[in-house]
């Protein structure tokens, strides 16, 4: 059962993308579909038979690089952590195989796509199922690698394509950092399985390293390098810049990629290794405030873009600097509860833009929508959903774990939690302003879209539709029913050994904080929700007087802070001219024209002089015998 | 079977096979050179899955519990001289002689309608070649080892300059004219061994004690034609203009064998019987391979031909093993064995790829292409998982070798494995970027809307290699269980004799200071 769970996707993955031709369309969409909900209904016992009823265990299935003391094998652990990600991975995934089914049905590739998200599907499986490092390196990898191929997916778009290779290339420079973090933990514990390891981390506590040069605390340099992965693929600050750009592939792919499952490995890294990161308490700092500053961040971003999925894009971004900093004052439970939350009612805000573009004719700049919410009533109800979800409004999914979050930072008591507690509440005012935005600019006001478009406007079919109600009911009740196992008082029986706290418990800090900061939150939320329908309902006005106002903001905010720009003068544009210049200056400019073409040209050309001695008039070579003469006569009598 | 086996010779077999396939196809009389070509084609296909069908035979009967040379054979050739026609595999060669058997018929499927004319001479080099090659992996003495090290040299010559594309003559002479020039250096190193130890065989020069002195000059002597062979960085200029100027199952055998030539040198001479040189030149390799990864990543993103992009791919993939090798740990060395062997693989598959469509178009120019998953998604399939392989995509072949070199090396010294470690990022970089410029986009170009996709030959061509390739990336433990003896003692002995020097000096040192000195 564990491994079906796990291999269906694949299956359904390899006869979609291999016999996709001969099966047809509608024979690979129910391969696929039937791979990945076999899969989601299978979790579900997993899930109680491990999480609740506490049966972990480690299915081995062989041996993979083994190579002196360095062993690895292709396994399949299930803990509660795991059991969890299985859960969400396969439910939310086969929703959004299903939502495909409609939302792609003018596409001609359609068992490419299809094929694409179930190998995806199982990418993200071996990841969070993993045993060991490389494993789990297997998987990232394999999630990066589909990611790169569906945001690419309509191949014949430049601007696709150049999407594609950056969210590879990006996620390249994480997983350079994750290597090395993988090869420090092998140098320190002989060993890269999670239980090894984890068993002898205490035995290690004090240990220093010298790595680089540098002499340091060996868990903190090993936490932070296995952390600099975690930002490549969770999009934190600095290595975000491919997450927005991600948004040329196909509307489901973002849902299933950028919403509920890869983004979020970052996040399941670091609550993985969590009884690793729980020694290295000054990397837990830097997580907190990578986190909470790219939470406030994005958010700002997300105010000002005009793409709707940007604006969801960003969104998520903000999101998982929750979860990081969550993470990053030892909250796990809150932050694989908020995960867990997120994929339900983010992947619903994708799914639903999706069929919100749908309706526009594949439009998806929100400055042409507006005014439509009569005509799609039920993707505006479930946008509504989505959005209360978000901005955390009780009694829905959002609300419970944003909330503890925000608690959790606040009664962590120390400056980095204070520093988060402040960035989270005011990034959780400007969610509520951008996703008001959002849905105020989409579905209200008058219709900006032209009349073609605007008579074209229809609800999608119901094969979008139904599973949007499947992730509308997950936003509104996951949270809910997980509270009590996941952060209230059942969280000890139902986490067990699966999450590491040393210490004071932050969680249980988090239930004795200040009722100002209970109700902080609600307050900025409503503050939030209530201007942005000042500002695009009542005044719509004010937005565009604003951007005239303070143009160096708008236009600093619109650029996304210039980091594109930054990067591609610091790094992008100076590889190929380097790469230029070693090659003809280098190789040549110097290594040819003096190593082979220098040696055979020299040989030649002192063959021509010597050749050139050779004229064959008679009065030179006596010439020349004369002075040999004279010269050799001088040697004899000066030297003799 | 095994009685069978064990009585036969089986290396002279798998040798010298590919000889009597010559004397073969010079049987051929026919008035029709078409027919002459057809029957040198076919003959040399089955003459190459032969031999490399008998090659499994030493897979099959390969006992990997053991370093000891197996399947040896030893006959008096000079005996006054002690030089003796010497044979035998362990776990480090006996992969690389299937590598070179396996490719070989691949190859000749490749060039089954690019080369048309002297096709019979062709087929003749290639066999040339393929003894030559299977021949060096085999030899256990010196003389005999020097013999084949040279003579793969000729053929390869012949194919560039004969076959090759339009500055072939200069490409040919500037690829003989770097690796004749380590060549004497290496002969004269193997005259000095001889003077030393009176014997060219192998296995007791491995036992030999050199001086430290002599050993810091044999090791050069060895390093310089080793280093060319590799190619390290700053001797790798010929192997782009010797790429590009080859024909496609040239390329093939370039970068999937010959350039396993230099580094398996380092790994059965320079490191067994020079151990002390080895580590005081270590941090030499180090720096040349780190420049070498990142210098050359660098160049290979600049450029605008196919094959030469490839090229400089191959010079960073075999700086990644020259690391791998002189870092001497289990995972560096087992690792830097896996990544040439899947190097040979997979950069072999890329030059195939790049061969299908110069068969079509006759141009390797990457403007000239763009948009070909339109009307050839096999292929796009095929170059994908290839490429993939090339940026050591976990699952496929490329990862475990990569891994475990960095791994490896990182036991050793971190700043090496980090600059090593940025090759993974550069070559995500360059090849998606030819990927994109070649595959991806729209279908635009007239002269390319007609290009047919792989036809039947090519997939035959392919299919082996894309199931090597996940093989080895899923189930590496088949070819890792071979090496790992070997490479154990290598590791061992290594150390050991190290060990040894540092005790030495240390007594030295220790009765200078008690004698008050």
């Amino acid at each position: 059962m564990e491994a079906a769970a796990i291999f269906l996707p694949l299956v359904g993955a390899l006869i979609a993308g291999f016999f996709g031709r001969q099966i047809g369309d509608r024979a690979s969409q129910v391969v696929t579909c039937l791979g990945v909900g076999l899969a989601a209904v299978l979790s579900i016992p997993l899930f109680f038979d491990v999480a609740v009823n506490g049966n972990e265990r480690v299915v081995t299935i062989m041996s993979w690089i083994n190579s002196g003391t360095f062993e690895t094998s292709w396994a399949l652990r299930f803990d509660t952590l795991s059991a969890v990600m299985v859960m969400t991975v396969t439910c939310v995934s086969s929703l959004i195989h299903v939502y495909s089914v409609g939302y792609m049905s003018h596409d001609d590739s359609k068992p490419r796509f299809m094929a694409y998200l179930s190998l995806f599907t199982f990418a993200m499986l071996m990841l969070v199922t993993a045993d060991n490092l490389v494993q789990l390196f297997f998987g990232w990898e394999g999630v990066g690698v589909v990611s790169y191929l569906l945001i690419g997916f309509w191949f014949k778009k430049p601007t696709a394509n150049a999407a594609a290779i950056k969210a590879f290339v990006v996620n390249r420079v994480g997983d350079f950092g994750f290597l090395l973090g993988i090869f420090g933990i092998y140098l320190l514990f002989d060993a890269v399985t999670f239980d090894t390891v984890f068993n002898a981390v205490p035995a290690h506590v004090d240990d220093t390293v010298t790595f680089f040069g540098i002499e340091g605390h060996a868990l903190t340099l090993i936490a932070l390098l296995l952390f600099v992965g975690a930002m490549g693929k969770s999009a934190q600050l600095l290595l975000h810049t491919w997450l927005p750009d991600a948004m040329e592939g196909p509307t489901p792919v973002s849902a299933l990629i950028h919403a509920a499952t890869m983004v979020t490995a970052g996040v399941f890294l670091v609550a993985r290794m969590s009884p690793l990161f729980e020694y290295a308490p000054a990397a837990l700092e830097v997580v907190t405030i990578v986190g909470a500053s790219t939470a406030f961040f994005a958010a700002t971003i997300g105010c000002v873009q005009n793409d709707i999925k940007r604006v969801i894009a960003y969104s998520t971004c903000s999101q998982l600097g929750y979860m990081f900093f969550a993470c990053g004052i030892g909250a796990y439970p809150a932050a694989i509860f908020h995960l867990m939350t997120h994929a339900w009612f983010k992947a619903l805000l994708f799914l639903g833009s999706g069929s919100v573009i749908h309706a526009m004719s594949d439009e998806q700049d929100m400055r042409k929508m507006g005014g439509i919410w009569k005509h799609v009533k039920v993707t505006y109800a479930m946008m509504w959903i989505g959005t209360l979800a978000l901005v955390a409004v009780p009694p829905f999914a959002g609300y419970y774990s944003k909330d503890m979050i925000l608690e959790a930072a606040y009664g962590a008591h120390t400056s980095v939690g204070q520093y988060a507690f402040i960035m989270g509440i005011g990034a959780a005012l400007l969610t509520a302003f951008y996703s008001g935005r959002l849905l105020f600019m989409t579905f209200h006001g008058e219709p900006r879209a032209d009349k073609e478009t605007m008579d074209h406007v229809h609800e999608s079919p119901l094969v979008m539709t139904l599973p949007l109600a499947g992730l509308a009911l997950g936003a509104i009740f996951s949270g809910m029913i997980g509270y009590d196992l996941f952060i209230g008082d059942g969280r000890f029986d139902f986490w067990r050994d699966a999450l590491a706290v040393v210490g004071e418990d932050p969680i249980e800090a988090a239930h004795h904080v200040p009722a100002w900061v209970v109700w902080s939150p609600m307050v900025v939320t409503v503050l939030g929700l209530g201007l942005s329908f000042h500002m695009y309902m009542r005044r719509p006005e004010i937005p565009g007087q604003l951007a005239a106002k303070f143009p160096v903001v708008y236009q600093f905010l619109l650029n996304k802070w210039y980091f594109d720009e930054l990067y591609d003068f610091l790094f992008v544009r100076p590889a190929f001219k380097l790469g230029n210049f070693f090659w003809k200056r280098g190789d040549q400019g110097t290594i040819d024209r003096f190593g082979p073409d220098g040696i055979s040209s020299s040989i030649i050309s002192g063959a021509r002089r010597l050749g050139a001695v050779q004229t064959g008039y008679l009065y030179h070579y006596a010439f020349a015998m004369i002075i040999g003469i004279a010269l050799f006569v001088s040697w004899i009598v000066v030297g003799g | 079977m095994n009685g069978f086996v064990e009585n036969l010779p089986l290396l002279s077999v798998i040798t010298f096979t590919p000889l009597l396939g010559v004397l073969l196809l010079l049987t051929i009389r026919a008035d029709d050179p078409e027919i002459v070509a057809r029957n040198s084609r076919w003959v040399t296909l089955w003459v190459t899955v032969g031999t490399f069908l008998a090659s499994l035979l030493i897979w099959t009967n390969f006992d990997s519990s053991t370093a000891d040379f197996q399947f040896v054979e030893q006959a008096a050739w000079f005996p006054e001289f002690g030089i003796s026609y010497h044979m035998g595999v362990d776990g480090i060669s006996m992969l690389f002689v299937i590598l070179s058997t396996f490719l070989m018929p691949l190859c000749v499927l490749a060039s089954w309608d690019a080369i048309k004319t002297r096709v019979r001479e062709y087929m003749i080099a290639f066999l040339i070649l393929e003894t030559m090659m299977v021949g060096m992996f085999c030899a256990l003495d010196m003389v005999l080892f020097y013999v084949f090290f040279e003579g793969v040299l000729i053929p390869m010559f012949l194919i560039i300059g004969v076959w090759g594309g339009a500055r072939r003559v200069y490409a040919a002479f500037k690829f003989f004219l770097y690796t004749l020039t380590g060549s004497v250096l290496l002969l004269i190193a193997i005259l000095a061994m001889y003077f030393v130890a009176e014997t060219t065989n192998i296995p007791t020069l491995m036992t030999t004690d050199f001086p430290f002195q002599m050993q810091f000059w044999l090791w050069l002597g060895l390093f310089a034609s080793f280093a060319v062979k590799v190619p390290m960085w700053p001797v790798h200029t010929w192997l782009p203009d010797a790429h590009v100027e080859a024909p496609t199952a040239g390329s093939v055998i370039l970068a999937g064998v010959l350039l396993k030539m230099g580094a398996y040198g380092f790994l059965r001479f320079s490191m067994p019987m020079l151990p002390l040189a080895s580590e005081y030149f270590t941090p030499l390799v180090y720096g040349l391979s780190i420049v070498a990864v990142i210098y050359t990543s660098l160049v290979a993103l600049a450029q605008e031909d196919m094959k030469k992009l490839i090229a400089y791919s191959s010079v960073a993939h075999m700086g990644f093993v020259t690391v791998g090798i002189f870092a001497a740990t289990q995972q560096a060395v087992q690792g830097a064995i896996y990544q040439m062997l899947s190097h040979g693989v997979v950069s072999g598959a890329l030059f195939l790829c790049v061969g299908v469509v110069y068969d079509r178009l006759h141009t390797r120019e990457i403007g000239r292409y763009g948009g070909l998953v339109n009307n050839m998604p096999k292929y796009a399939f095929v170059f994908m998982l290839m490429m993939m392989a090339s940026v050591g995509l976990p699952g496929t072949s490329g990862f475990v070798g990569e891994f475990l070199i960095l791994t490896g090396v990182f036991q050793v010294n971190t700043w090496v494995s980090l600059l090593t470690a940025t090759g993974v990022i550069l070559g995500a970089t360059y090849m998606l970027y030819l990927y994109r410029r070649v595959i991806y986009g729209e279908l635009v170009k007239e002269d390319l809307k007609d290009m047919l996709d792989l036809s039947r030959r090519e997939i035959a061509i392919f299919a082996p290699l894309c199931v090597v390739v996940m093989w080895m990336g899923v189930y590496p433990m088949s070819f890792l269980v071979v090496m790992e003896a070997s490479v154990t003692k290598l590791i061992t002995d290594y150390h050991a004799a190290l060990d040894a020097n540092a005790l030495a000096s240390g007594l030295v040192d220790g009765v200078r200071l008690a004698l008050g000195r």
